[in-house]
């Protein structure tokens, strides 16, 4: 019953059917162009103002206390973040493609509704919750606990902004994979974390590591929520986004910049690691 | 009781329990925020609350954020189908970097995105330079707008078409070749309706983003009341008044409105997969 | 069957996060400190500011002290300190946005009489600036509203500096003319020449200095001399009207935060020093107008005469001009109504 799987870098014996070759250089430079114009251009600014001053500046730039402080925290928040949506998108994903219930569409809908939500009122919406206007805000500021405008409320916006991205990805793809497979260990006697541990968490493996990786690429990124629960004080509440914008209002461009490059090579960083990941889950495959 | 009650059929363990931690985090995290946006509304009443979310400036920013995320999102459908399509069918070098690449607009913050783009699009910019000569004003128009939308959706579409394209079984369309089929009527007849759920999800992601988008569109959009002020900033700007009521009132209604499209979507999916199934 | 990479994720996180957790401690440690929430052209003025302060302080009394601070547009700013930012004095750009903050009774009513001038130290006023050699002869406000002249200034709906353009401008009218009706037929054909409101100040400079859009930016004061200082003076040149409103930043402690944190005397150190004659050099070093009479003669070459207008003369208080101009349905949206 077991199904090949047939990604890419597997090896593959048999000749595949693949496009001509016009078809292929045509599309491969259709997507360069768009590439070039919504990718590189933008990416090629970043680094030409980060490096305007040279590299010196450049190194200062991004070791900065303030700069080292920023990261820091960017990466705590990712650590919580990514970990906790990642066990909640498999189990929701779970709950949802392998069983037939009433209200599924309306469930699905409700995951995907941090997306529709401005980040803006994303921000908002925690400040709203525990901000000390609020009943439950004031008795939290009055026994020492504080969420907002400090790293639990960073944390929390993120989560909230990321939320979708893991559960998103995995559903379509389960989806697609049906509950065959399942099923049949089922009525072959499998217990129910034997079934997930050895066919569901292998099959969806690829899918949950990209969700993680955007949920992850998204959390180093994310802008405005975290502006409006961060209350931006200098070396506390920084993330790295936000020390990009004070630097660029300061009119420190190249720095800004270069703290901003500093995202993008977090985000290649997230990606290498999937590569890896996809290398080493390949080669320890029970298929090998 | 009869939501999320499950439906006779379902063999499978583990219902009660990935169901019920389901819906604490969902509540936990989302629909318990979210709410403070309707309890907040609630006090202002009725009339000023219609009054609020009608006013002309506030419904033609609506109509902004709308049909800029519809078309940015439409956009990004064909090239991220295209996309998605060269990454997993193709080889060539450098294919793993342009891979990574895709989800920048995710890890570069939206801030630095809108910079970049009313940079590069700005009359003394890389491309605005020409553009101006030229007579094409990119920065502070619908334009402007739709270009830093279509920056920010690229990734969903990309990213949630890859997976499920990677799970496709050749054999498939090896026994189609093997029936005389075309490459062209093999995309459309069988690989287009398998990959058509996740492009419709992908894309309606991108325009659901599309229309809160805040960070990168205002520094491109111009925010001239009535004519390139988007929704989110009627509610920034509502708070800057301390109008916490207002600003969740417009709040809400963007909320309905794209949770009613999403549910649309989702319900249309739901249709489209016992179709193909 | 391995899951060797789901293990290293969870190594990765447990690590990230192990690191995390002694910075999140020190946060909480950190005593005798000051957060001063302050508007966006600040930064510069309070970083030689702080230094100066915690100098000054540990002389006195030997006591080492830390001042953090958190800037942004200043209504944002204000918001923020309603909701839970715990400011222990807020140095904004306009009374308006403390009055929003004693509203929600962290600080009394009658803030603005506890410190000299209106609580005060510094005053600043609203001019042009305009590229290098002044091509399109900008020199009073009724060049603003000429046809074919392109200004650049702030969404008065979401930057505090962008309502004191707005003020200046319709006072400025008003007083010339004895009309409300000039004055909003003034404003409008103004505001018709504009064709980005940025939501801020800085992003207005920018807009004007870096992307070369707009014939003429209106700015604070200061603000215009640290565009010619970091854009050059070569490229850009300061035009003063003849008449300009006075605006005045009002600064204040915020007595619930201070009392939480047991910092009430060195906040009101902090803030009257302000007034010191050394502080009132730094302020007008940094192009601010000060109200030390003999740092203002020492700076004189940077503080052109130009009639200053106060807000109350022409508008009666900030809450009314709010009102009447700014707020949903107000004057400034129905010039943009069709």
């Amino acid at each position: 019953m077991l199904k090949e799987p047939t990604s890419e870098t597997a090896p593959i014996v048999k000749k595949r059917v693949s496009d001509p070759l016009p078809i292929r250089v045509v599309l491969i430079g259709v997507m360069l162009l768009f590439f070039i114009g919504f990718i590189f251009l933008p990416l090629g600014l970043v680094f030409a103002q980060a490096f305007q001053k040279g590299w010196a500046f450049y190194l200062e730039s991004i070791t900065e206390s303030y700069a080292l402080e920023a990261v820091k925290l960017t990466l705590t928040t990712v650590a919580i973040v990514v970990p906790l949506n990642a066990f909640f998108g498999v189990t929701a994903a779970w709950a949802i493609t392998k069983f037939n219930f009433a209200g599924k569409a309306a469930l699905k809908t409700l995951l995907d509704l941090p997306f529709a939500v401005s980040p803006v009122i994303a921000g908002l919406i925690f400040v709203l919750l525990v901000g000390s206007r609020t009943p439950f805000g004031s008795w939290l500021g009055e026994h020492g606990i504080k969420i907002i405008f400090s790293t639990p409320g960073i944390v929390i916006a993120t989560l909230f902004v990321t939320f979708p991205f893991v559960v998103r990805e995995l559903i379509p793809l389960m989806e697609a994979q049906g509950r065959d497979e399942e099923e049949a260990a089922l009525t072959l006697g499998a217990r129910g974390w034997q079934i997930f541990g050895k066919i569901t968490l292998p099959n969806i493996s690829l899918g949950l590591l990209y969700g993680m990786i955007l949920c992850g690429a998204r959390s180093i990124g994310e802008f405005g929520a975290v502006s409006v629960v961060s209350g931006h004080i200098r070396g506390q509440t920084n993330t790295v986004p936000l020390h990009v914008e004070i630097l660029y209002s300061e009119y420190n461009f190249a720095a800004s910049f270069a703290v901003a490059s500093i995202l993008v090579f977090l985000a290649l960083l997230t990606v290498t690691l999937k590569v890896a990941m996809e290398k080493q889950f390949q080669k320890n495959s029970f298929h090998h | 009781m009869g939501l999320f009650s499950i439906k006779r059929g379902n063999i499978l363990p583990g219902f009660g329990l990935s169901m019920g931690y389901t819906i604490f985090y969902l509540s936990a995290i989302v629909i318990v925020p979210l709410s403070m946006i309707f309890f907040n509304t609630v006090p202002m009443g009725w009339d000023p609350f219609v009054h609020a979310v009608t006013a002309p400036r506030v419904l033609a920013s609506y109509r902004l954020s709308f049909s800029t995320a519809f078309l940015a999102a439409l956009f990004d459908a064909v090239a991220g189908l295209l996309t998605a399509w060269v990454l997993v069918r193709y080889r060539f070098p450098g294919k793993q970097f342009l891979d990574a690449l895709v989800d920048l607009p995710f890890a570069l913050p939206t801030a630095v995105a809108g910079i970049c783009f009313a940079t590069l699009y700005s009359p003394v910019g890389w491309l605005g330079e020409t553009l101006t000569k030229w007579n094409i004003t990119i920065i502070n128009s619908a334009t402007g707008i739709v270009i830093a939308l279509v920056f920010i959706g690229f990734p969903f579409v990309v990213r949630t078409i890859q997976p499920v394209l990677e799970e496709v079984e050749q054999e498939i369309e090896e026994a189609a070749h093997c029936l005389g089929a075309t490459r062209w009527q093999t995309f459309r007849k069988i690989l287009f309706p398998h990959l058509f759920p996740a492009l419709l999800t992908g894309s309606t992601l991108a325009f659901a983003r599309g229309i809160g988008e805040y960070g990168s569109v205002i520094f491109i959009a111009g925010n001239l009341p009535m004519k390139t002020e988007i929704a989110p900033l009627m509610i920034m700007s509502k708070l800057d008044q301390f109008d916490y009521a207002g600003a969740s009132a417009v709040a809400l209604v963007l909320l309905l409105i794209s949770f009613s499209m999403l549910l649309v979507l989702n319900a249309i999916q739901e249709w489209q997969q016992k179709e193909y199934r | 069957m391995n899951f060797e990479w789901t293990k290293k994720i969870t190594l990765f996180a447990a690590l990230a996060l192990a690191s995390g957790l002694p910075g999140t401690i020190a946060e909480a440690a950190a005593a005798s400190s000051l957060l001063n929430v302050s508007y966006d052209p600040t930064r510069e003025l309070y970083q030689s500011q702080n230094a100066a302060f915690i100098k000054y302080w540990q002389q006195k009394t030997g006591q080492k002290v830390k001042i953090d601070q958190s800037h942004g547009g200043s209504g944002k700013q204000a918001r923020a300190v309603i909701d839970g930012l715990e400011a222990d004095v807020v140095t904004l750009a306009l009374a308006y946005d403390i009055d929003a903050i004693s509203d929600s009774k962290l600080l009394p009513a009658n803030w603005q009489t506890r410190l000299a001038n209106n609580s005060t130290p510094y005053t600043s006023t609203i001019v042009f600036v305009v590229r290098k050699g002044n091509p399109k002869q900008i020199k009073t406000w009724d060049d603003l509203a000429k046809t074919g002249i392109s200004v650049i200034t702030p969404n008065p709906k979401t930057s505090g500096g962008a309502r004191w353009n707005y003020l200046a401008a319709w006072g400025y009218k008003q007083k010339q003319t004895g009309s409300t009706d000039k004055a909003k037929a003034f404003v409008k054909s103004i505001y018709k020449n504009v064709p980005v409101l940025d939501t801020g100040a800085r992003g207005s400079t920018l807009t004007f200095a870096q992307r070369g859009l707009g014939d003429v930016l209106l700015a604070w004061e200061n603000e215009a001399h640290l565009i010619l200082k970091e854009f050059g003076s070569d490229k850009f040149e300061i035009v003063a009207p003849a008449v300009s409103i006075l605006a005045e930043p009002p600064v204040a402690i915020v007595d619930k935060n201070v009392a939480k944190h047991g910092t009430r005397k060195l906040a009101e150190a902090y803030l009257n020093f302000l007034y010191t004659p050394e502080a009132q050099d730094i302020i007008a070093r940094n192009s601010y107008r000060p109200r030390n009479a003999a740092a203002l003669k020492k700076y004189a070459a940077n503080f052109p005469k130009i009639k200053l207008f106060t807000l109350n003369e022409v508008f009666g208080n900030w809450r009314a001009a709010q009102k009447t101009h700014f707020n949903d349905g107000g004057v400034f949206d129905q010039i943009y109504l069709p």
